[in-house]
C-alpha cells in the first residue's frame, strides 16, 4: 500500500528548478531511497515532503489525505518525522530532555495542566517519559540519557536525532544522509537501526550517500539529477540503468563515496 | 521528584521566607517597605521578561511600555473615570494580554536583533503616546490619587504593610507559573524553541504560535506589575513607561538568571538594593553598578541563580556518577531524577 503519494511536485526558487516534476510513491513499511548527486534536490524534496517549504507545483498525499504545504507542526502531527543532514540537537539539554522534546506534538496538557498539575498532567508525563525511554532504548543509548547533548560522540548524537523523531511517533521517517561522516563499522549499526526501525512497523525515506549501504536497505530507489528524475525501481535495476551510471555512478563515482 | 532537602528547594523556601519577614525586620522606616513593595511589583513584570527572554530567547524591549499601559489603565481608570481598583487591574491585565498578542503578530515575524530593536520602537511609542497625549494622560503632570485596592473584612490595603503582602502574593503566583510552565511540556517548548527553531519545527512545534503566546503571557505579566505599582506609588508620571525601566528590568534579570524560577526575584532586590546603597551618587551610580554588572556577566553569565543552579547540579553529578561509565545503561536510578536537577529552581 502506498503510504505517500507524491505527484508533479515541484519548488523553484527564482528560476532555479530544485525539484522539478518529481513522482514518487512511498510503499507502507518499506525503506525508500532517494540519491543523486550534490545539487540534485533530494534535501529539497524532503524539505516539502516535511512541509519545511512549500512546492510551486503538485501534490503530496499522506495516507489517501493531502498535505501539500502544509506546515511542519501539522505533518509532524499527521506522522512524519524528520532529521536533518547535518545532526541538529537541542545542544545544552540532556540527551533524555532532547527526546522527551520529540513529546510535545503528542502531548494534550495545557500551560493550566501544568500549573494546577491536574492528574492529567502528571500521566501525561509519565508517559512522556516512557516513550521517551523507549525511544532512547531502541536507539541503543539509554545509558547516555543524562549525558549534555553535545558532549556526546558523534554516532551518539546521530541516534539521539533519531530516537527524537521516533519519539514523535512517525509513521514515516525521513532521514537525511543518517551515515554521513560515521565510520564504516559505524555504519553497519546504522543500517542495523534503520532495519529495525522498519521491522518495528515504521516506514522509512532514505537520502544517503553511501551507494552501499542504499543498495543494500533500500526496496525502492528514486534517482534525481538536477531536480528531476532520471531512474527510479529496485536496487538491482538502478544498478544496471544506463542512465544512473551516466548521470551519477559513472563519471563521479568515487568522489560520490568520498563525500559521503 | 525532587528529594525534600535538595538545594533548590532550600534556595526557595530561603527566598520564600526572607521575603515574607522582610517588612518585619527592616520595615520599622516606611520608606523602605515602600522600596520593597514597589521592588515586588516590578519584579512581577521581570518575571514576563523572563518568560520571553528567557525561555523563548527573544530579547523583547517594549516592556517597560507594556508595563507603563498598566499602571495608566490603573491609574486613569481609577481616577478620571472613578472606576473601582480590581476591575480597573482586570482590564490593564486583558489589556496587555490582548495588546501583546495583536503586537506579537507583527513583532514575531522579525528575528533576534530586529526583534530587539522592532520591541524597542514598541515601547517607545507606547512611551511617547503616554507622555504627549495630554488630554487623556495629562501628560507630564502624570496621574495622582491612584486609588488603592478595596479591602475585604479587616484587610486595608491602605496600610503599607498590607498593600507589600497583596503584591508578594502576586509576586509568588508569577514565580509559580514560571516554575510551572518550565516543569511542564510547555517550557520544553518554549525552550526547544529558544535553541533551535527549525529543530522544534522539525518535532511538531508551531513556532509562530508558542511564541505569541510566550510574549503575550510577558506582556500580561507587566501590564499586572504595572497596575499594581500604580496603586503601591499613587502617583505616577511618564516614566513608569520608559525605555529607561526596560533596561533596568533587563539589568535585574541579567543579574538573577535567565530562565530560571528564582532569577527575577533575586536579581530585581538585589540590584535594587544596590541602586538604594549607591543612592548619593545619583546618577553616577552607574559608574559603580556597570562594572558590577560587566564582572557578573564574565563570570556568571547565567546569572546568580543560574550560577548557584550549576554549581549544585555540578556537585550533584560527580556525586551520583562519580565511577559511572557512560554507555552503561543504569535503569536503577529514579526514572523522574533527571529533570529535577535543572527544573527545580
Amino acid at each position: 500500500m502506498t503510504l505517500l503519494e507524491v505527484r508533479g511536485l515541484g519548488k523553484h526558487f527564482s528560476g532555479l528548478h530544485a525539484v522539478d516534476d518529481v513522482d514518487l510513491d512511498i510503499a507502507e513499511g518499506r525503506i525508500t531511497a532517494i540519491i543523486g548527486p550534490n545539487g540534485a534536490g533530494k534535501s529539497t524534496l524532503f524539505n516539502l515532503l516535511a512541509g519545511f517549504y512549500r512546492p510551486t507545483s503538485g501534490t503530496v498525499r499522506f495516507h489517501d489525505r493531502d498535505i501539500t504545504g502544509m506546515s511542519p507542526h501539522r505533518t509532524v502531527a499527521h506522522g512524519i518525522a524528520r532529521t536533518f543532514q547535518t545532526t541538529k540537537l537541542f545542544e545544552d539539554a540532556t540527551v533524555l530532555d532532547n527526546v522527551l522534546s520529540g513529546r510535545i506534538v503528542r502531548s494534550r496538557s495545557t500551560v493550566f495542566d501544568a500549573v494546577l498539575r491536574t492528574p492529567r498532567h502528571r500521566r501525561e508525563e509519565r508517559l512522556n517519559l516512557d516513550k521517551a525511554m523507549a525511544a532512547l532504548e531502541f536507539t541503543g543509548i539509554a545509558g547516555y540519557r543524562d549525558e549534555i547533548a553535545a558532549s556526546v560522540p558523534q554516532e551518539v548524537q546521530k541516534r539521539v536525532s533519531i530516537a527524537l523523531a521516533l519519539a514523535t511517533e512517525p509513521q514515516l521517517l525521513l532521514l537525511d544522509e543518517p551515515a554521513a561522516g560515521l565510520t564504516e563499522e559505524e555504519t553497519v549499526g546504522f543500517a542495523q537501526l534503520i532495519r529495525d526501525i522498519v521491522a518495528d512497523g515504521i516506514t522509512v525515506g532514505l537520502v544517503e550517500h553511501r551507494m552501499s549501504m542504499v543498495m543494500s536497505l533500500a526496496d525502492h530507489i528514486l534517482v534525481l539529477d538536477h531536480g528531476k528524475e532520471i531512474a527510479s525501481g529496485t536496487p538491482d535495476a538502478i544498478r544496471t540503468d544506463p542512465q544512473v551510471i551516466e548521470a551519477y555512478l559513472g563519471a563521479d563515482h568515487a568522489d560520490q563515496e568520498g563525500a559521503g | 521528584m525532587t528529594t525534600t532537602f535538595s538545594p533548590q528547594r532550600i534556595g526557595t523556601v530561603l527566598v520564600a521566607l526572607a521575603l515574607l519577614a522582610a517588612p518585619l525586620t527592616l520595615g520599622g522606616e516606611e520608606y523602605v517597605l515602600r522600596v520593597l513593595t514597589v521592588g515586588a511589583t516590578y519584579a512581577i513584570a521581570v518575571y514576563g521578561m523572563n518568560l520571553i527572554l528567557g525561555l523563548t530567547g527573544q530579547l523583547s524591549l517594549a516592556h517597560g511600555g507594556f508595563f507603563g499601559i498598566g499602571v495608566y489603565v490603573v491609574g486613569l481608570l481609577t481616577t478620571d473615570y472613578h472606576w473601582a481598583f480590581w476591575p480597573s487591574l482586570a482590564v490593564a491585565v486583558v489589556a496587555t494580554a490582548v495588546g501583546g498578542y495583536v503586537a506579537g503578530v507583527v513583532a514575531l515575524r522579525t528575528h533576534e536583533e530586529y526583534f530587539a530593536i522592532f520591541t524597542m520602537a514598541m515601547g517607545f511609542i507606547i512611551f511617547l503616546v503616554i507622555s504627549r497625549w495630554e488630554s487623556v494622560t495629562h501628560a507630564h503632570s502624570g496621574v495622582s490619587g491612584v486609588k488603592f485596592p478595596e479591602g475585604f473584612g479587616a484587610v486595608d490595603f491602605s496600610e503599607p504593610i498590607v498593600m507589600y503582602y497583596l503584591v508578594l502574593v502576586f509576586l509568588l503566583g508569577a514565580a509559580y507559573v514560571t516554575y510551572a510552565v518550565r516543569r511542564s511540556g510547555i517550557g520544553r517548548t518554549l525552550v526547544a524553541i529558544r535553541t533551535s527553531e527549525d529543530l522544534a519545527r522539525s518535532i511538531g512545534v508551531n513556532v509562530g504560535l508558542n511564541k505569541q503566546l510566550a510574549f503575550a503571557a510577558s506582556t500580561t505579566l507587566a501590564g499586572l506589575g504595572g497596575g499594581l505599582f500604580a496603586a503601591v506609588q499613587g502617583f505616577v508620571g511618564p516614566s513608569a513607561a520608559g525605555i529607561d525601566l526596560t533596561f533596568e528590568m533587563l539589568m535585574f534579570i541579567l543579574v538573577g538568571g535567565l530562565g530560571t524560577v528564582l532569577g527575577p526575584v533575586v536579581g530585581t532586590f538585589l540590584v535594587l538594593f544596590l541602586f538604594e546603597f549607591f543612592q548619593d551618587f545619583e546618577a553616577y551610580r552607574f559608574l559603580v553598578l556597570g562594572p558590577i554588572i560587566v564582572v557578573l556577566v564574565i563570570f556568571a553569565p547565567r546569572g546568580i541563580v543560574g550560577y548557584l543552579n550549576q554549581f549544585v547540579g555540578r556537585v550533584r553529578s560527580r556525586r551520583a556518577n562519580g565511577s559511572r561509565n557512560p554507555g552503561r545503561p543504569h535503569d536503577d536510578r529514579k526514572a523522574e531524577s533527571t529533570t529535577d536537577v535543572k527544573e527545580a529552581l
